[in-house]
C-alpha cells in the first residue's frame, strides 16, 4: 500500500457526498494493487472512512468480486446459471475444470488463470456466456474455450467478442475501481444478437410512428412558453382521454 | 395490438462509434435535454405520467407517479439512483444499451434529475461487465466536457453531477433498497419499508431509483410527445419495450417492440424454434416470474395480460427451452442461484431456499423412493409456502416461482425422475452445439 494508492483511495472517497459510498470502489482499487483483498487493504479503508477493519472485512466478504486468495492474471468466468448451463456452460466448465487442473474458484499452477463458474452475466442472448476480466466471450463451445485459456496461458493476444483486446484482472479492477484506461473506444457498438430486431425492422421497413410534437428529438424548443403549452396540450388532451374512459 | 417492430432505444445499436457524443448529437441527441430544461420540472413529471411509462425493471410501476412522490418541501438533497445492476437470470436488455448508447441513458439521467430537482445522480452498474462501464464511464466524461452535466447546464442555472459506480457481484443489490446500501458502502442487505427511498432513500434523503431502460425512454417521450409514447402499446401497458429472447429460437436477440407483442410472433420473427425441435417451457419475465408453456404463446405480453396468465411480465427476459430441457435441472440450477444470493437476512429465505436445493438436488439424483412420489412434490411445495409471503424482500418469493409453475405445469416429468431413480434427460442434446457432438 504505497503513497499513490493511499492517495487514489482518498480519492475515490471524495467522488461521494458520503464518504463510506466509497468503499466498494475502494476495494477494486485494492485488488487491482495487491491482486486480492489483503488486511492492509482493508486497514487503509478503514482508516480513511474511519470503520473498524471488521467493519470492512463484513462488506468484502459480502460481495463476490472480491477475493481473499490470490487472482491469476485472467479471471476466467463461465456462466452456468440455468440458459447458459443447458445450451453448454456445464460442458464448457466440466471441459476446463479437467484441462486447467482446478476446481472451482482455483487458479492454475502458473498463477496465469483463475477459474470460476458464475451466475447469468446479462448476455444469455448469446448463450453459452464467458467472461475473462469481466469481458464478454460470446457464443462459447468447449474447443473455443479451451483454445482462450490456452492462448492465454502462452502470452497470446486475445479479444473479447464485444471489446478490447484482454488486459489483466488487475488492470480490470482499477477501471472499476473508476480510474479509466482509455479503452472505451474499442470494440463494436454491439454484437450481432443485439441487432436482430433492429436489422428485422430494417428489412420490413418497420419503425415506431412519427413524433406528435412539432419538431422531435432533434430540433430544440428555446421558448419556455412554447415548451409548457405542449406540455399542458399533452395533459389535456390525456385527461381528457381519461375521463371519456 | 401491434405486430411490428419499433426500434426506439435499439435503433442506433447498429451505428458505427454510437457509444460517442458526436455520432449520438448528429442523431438529435441531447435536442430532448434542451428542450427539458426549457421546461417547469412539474411539466416533465406530468409529461411521463401522461406517457404512461411503467418502470422497465420489473415491477412495472408509473414512473410519473414515483417522480412526484418525492417531497419537493423536504430540505434534504433529492438523489436519482439508475440501477444498472441487471442481475436477473435471463435478463440482458440494460447492459447493450449501455454499451451502444450510453449518452441516451446519460440525457435521461439529466432529465430525470432535473425533473425531480436533483443535484447528484448515481448510476449503479454491476461490476461484471467491464466495457460497459468503460463505456458509460466515458460518455459521462464527454457529458462534462460538453457542458450537458456539471455546474449551469447550458446557463440554465441548473447543476448536475453524476456519479458513475461499480457494484462488486450481488444480485440482491438489484433490490431498490439493498442497492441503496451497497451504495453507501455497506452489505447489500435490503431496508424495511416504509419509510419508501423516495422520502428516505440515499442518506435518508428523498431519492428516485429507476431502471436502465425507465431513464433512457425519458429522452424519447419528452422529445416526441407523451401521446407518441402512449400511442404504443396497450390500454394500461403504453409504449414499447426491450424484449430479449435467449435460449432454443434461430435467432436469439433483442427485439423492440411495443407492450402487448405476444411470444408467438416474437418466435417467429426469431425464426422460430431450433430447427426441428418445438418449445417446451418458458419464462416472461426472468427467472422470478413463474414459467409459461406452449398454451401461453398468445398472451398479450404486457403487465395485465402475463399478470393473467399467472406470471408477471417481468423484465422482458424471454428464455425459451425446447423438449431437450430437463424442467427440474433447469429450476435446480435456479434455486442454488436463489440459494447463493440469498443475503442472509431473513430466516425463510436463507433457510428455504436450502432446504428447497437439497429437495431438488435428491430428485435429480434420483436420492428418493419411489414410491415417496407425491410426498416429494407436496414437500416441495410446502417448503415454497414457508418462503412465499414471509420473506423480507422478493428475491425469497422468487425463488419459489420456477418450483411452484414447473410443478404445476409438468408433475409427470418430476415423478419420472423418482420412477428413473435420475434425470432421465441427455444434457448434451440441449446445448447449442449439440451438432458437433460431444468432442465440441
Ligand atoms: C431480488 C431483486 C432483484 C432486482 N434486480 C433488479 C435489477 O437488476 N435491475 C432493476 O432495474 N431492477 C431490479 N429489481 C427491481 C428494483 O427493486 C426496482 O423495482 C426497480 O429498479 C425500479 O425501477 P423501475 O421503476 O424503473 O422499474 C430487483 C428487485 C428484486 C426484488
Ligand atoms: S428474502 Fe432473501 S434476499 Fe430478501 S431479505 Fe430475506 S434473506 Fe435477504
Ligand atoms: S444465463 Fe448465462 S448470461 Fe444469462
Amino acid at each position: 500500500m504505497n503513497e499513490t494508492t493511499y492517495a487514489e483511495l482518498l480519492e475515490i472517497a471524495a467522488r461521494y457526498p458520503e464518504k463510506r459510498s466509497g468503499l466498494l470502489p475502494m476495494l477494486h482499487l485494492v485488488q487491482s494493487v495487491s491482486g486480492q483483498v489483503t488486511p492492509e487493504g482493508i486497514e487503509a479503508c478503514a482508516e480513511i472512512l474511519e470503520l473498524s477493519a471488521a467493519e470492512v472485512s463484513g462488506v468484502a466478504t459480502f460481495y463476490t468480486m472480491y477475493k481473499r486468495r490470490p487472482v491469476g492474471d485472467y479471471h476466467v468466468g463461465v456462466c452456468t446459471n440455468t440458459l447458459c448451463a443447458v445450451m453448454g456452460g456445464d460442458l464448457i466448465f466440466e471441459r476446463l475444470k479437467e484441462h486447467l487442473d482446478v476446481g472451482n474458484d482455483e487458479t492454475t499452477e502458473d498463477g496465469k488463470v483463475t477459474l470460476e463458474h458464475i451466475e447469468c452475466n446479462a448476455a444469455c442472448d448469446y448463450a453459452p456466456v464467458m467472461m475473462v476480466n469481466w469481458e464478454f466471450m460470446d457464443n462459447q463451445t468447449p474447443a473455443s474455450a479451451i483454445q482462450v485459456v490456452d492462448d492465454l496461458r502462452a502470452g497470446k493476444d486475445v479479444r473479447s467478442t464485444r471489446g478490447p483486446q484482454l488486459c489483466t484482472w488487475r488492470e480490470a479492477e482499477r477501471v472499476l475501481a473508476g480510474f479509466p484506461d482509455g479503452l472505451a473506444d474499442e470494440g463494436p457498438s454491439s454484437g450481432p444478437a443485439s441487432q436482430v430486431g433492429l436489422k428485422l425492422a430494417g428489412q420490413n421497413g418497420w419503425s415506431a410512428p412519427a413524433s406528435t410534437v412539432s419538431g422531435s428529438t432533434g430540433t430544440v424548443t428555446e421558448d419556455k412558453v412554447e415548451a409548457v403549452e405542449q406540455a399542458d396540450t399533452s395533459r389535456a388532451e390525456s385527461e381528457t382521454k381519461a375521463e371519456e374512459s | 395490438m401491434s405486430d411490428t417492430l419499433t426500434p426506439v432505444l435499439t435503433a442506433d445499436w447498429g451505428t458505427a462509434e454510437s457509444w460517442k457524443l458526436s455520432v449520438y448529437e448528429a442523431s438529435g441527441g441531447y435536442g430532448a435535454m434542451k428542450k427539458a430544461l426549457a421546461m417547469a420540472p412539474d411539466d416533465i413529471i406530468t409529461a411521463v405520467k401522461d406517457s404512461g411509462l411503467r418502470g422497465r425493471g420489473g415491477a412495472g410501476f408509473p414512473t410519473g407517479m414515483k417522480w412526484s412522490f418525492i417531497p419537493q418541501d423536504n430540505p434534504k438533497p433529492k438523489y436519482l439512483v439508475v440501477n444498472a445492476d441487471e442481475s436477473e437470470p435471463g435478463t440482458c436488455k440494460d447492459i447493450p444499451l449501455m454499451m451502444a448508447t450510453p449518452h441516451t441513458l446519460v440525457e435521461g439521467v439529466i432529465i430525470s434529475s432535473f425533473a425531480i430537482r436533483a443535484n447528484t445522480a448515481f448510476i449503479y452498474i454491476r461490476g461484471e461487465v467491464l466495457h460497459v462501464v468503460r463505456r458509460v464511464q466515458a460518455a459521462v466524461t464527454e457529458a462534462y466536457a460538453a457542458g450537458h452535466l456539471g455546474k449551469d447546464i447550458h446557463g440554465s442555472g441548473y447543476d448536475l453531477d453524476v456519479v458513475v459506480h461499480a457494484g462488486a457481484g450481488a444480485y440482491i443489490c438489484g433490490e431498490e433498497t439493498a442497492l441503496l446500501e451497497g451504495l453507501e458502502g455497506r452489505r447489500g442487505q435490503p431496508r424495511l419499508r416504509p419509510p419508501f427511498p423516495a422520502v428516505a432513500g440515499l442518506y435518508a434523503s428523498p431519492t428516485v431509483i429507476n431502471n436502465v431502460e425507465s431513464i433512457a425512454s425519458v429522452p424519447s417521450i419528452i422529445g416526441n410527445g407523451a401521446e407518441w409514447f402512449a400511442s404504443m402499446g396497450t390500454e394500461k401497458s403504453k409504449g414499447f419495450g426491450i424484449f430479449s429472447l435467449s435460449g432454443h429460437v434461430a435467432n436469439p436477440g433483442q427485439y423492440e417492440a411495443p407492450l402487448g407483442i405476444t411470444l408467438r410472433k416474437l418466435i417467429e420473427l426469431a425464426g422460430g424454434i431450433r430447427a426441428g425441435h418445438e418449445m417446451k417451457f418458458w419464462t416472461p419475465g426472468g427467472s422470478s416470474t413463474p414459467l409459461l408453456t406452449p398454451e401461453h404463446l398468445d398472451i398479450p405480453l404486457d403487465f395485465e395480460g402475463v399478470g393473467a396468465a399467472g406470471s408477471m411480465l417481468g423484465t422482458r427476459a424471454l428464455q425459451i427451452f425446447d423438449e431437450t430441457t430437463c424442467v427440474v435441472r433447469a429450476v435446480l440450477r435456479w434455486t442454488e442461484f436463489y440459494k447463493h444470493e440469498s443475503c442472509g437476512k431473513c430466516t425463510p429465505c436463507r433457510e428455504g431456499t436450502w432446504w428447497l436445493t437439497q429437495t431438488l438436488t435428491r430428485l435429480e439424483k434420483g436420492d428418493f423412493d419411489v414410491a415417496e412420489g407425491p410426498e416429494v412434490l407436496d414437500l416441495l411445495v410446502d417448503q415454497c409456502e414457508n418462503i412465499l409471503g414471509r420473506s423480507f424482500c422478493a428475491l425469497g418469493d422468487g425463488a419459489t416461482s420456477p418450483i411452484t409453475s414447473s410443478i404445476q405445469y409438468f408433475r409427470e416429468e418430476y415423478l419420472a425422475h423418482l420412477e428413473h431413480g435420475g434425470c432421465p434427460f441427455d444434457p448434451l442434446a440441449s446445448t447449442a452445439f449439440e451438432t458437433e457432438g460431444a468432442t465440441a
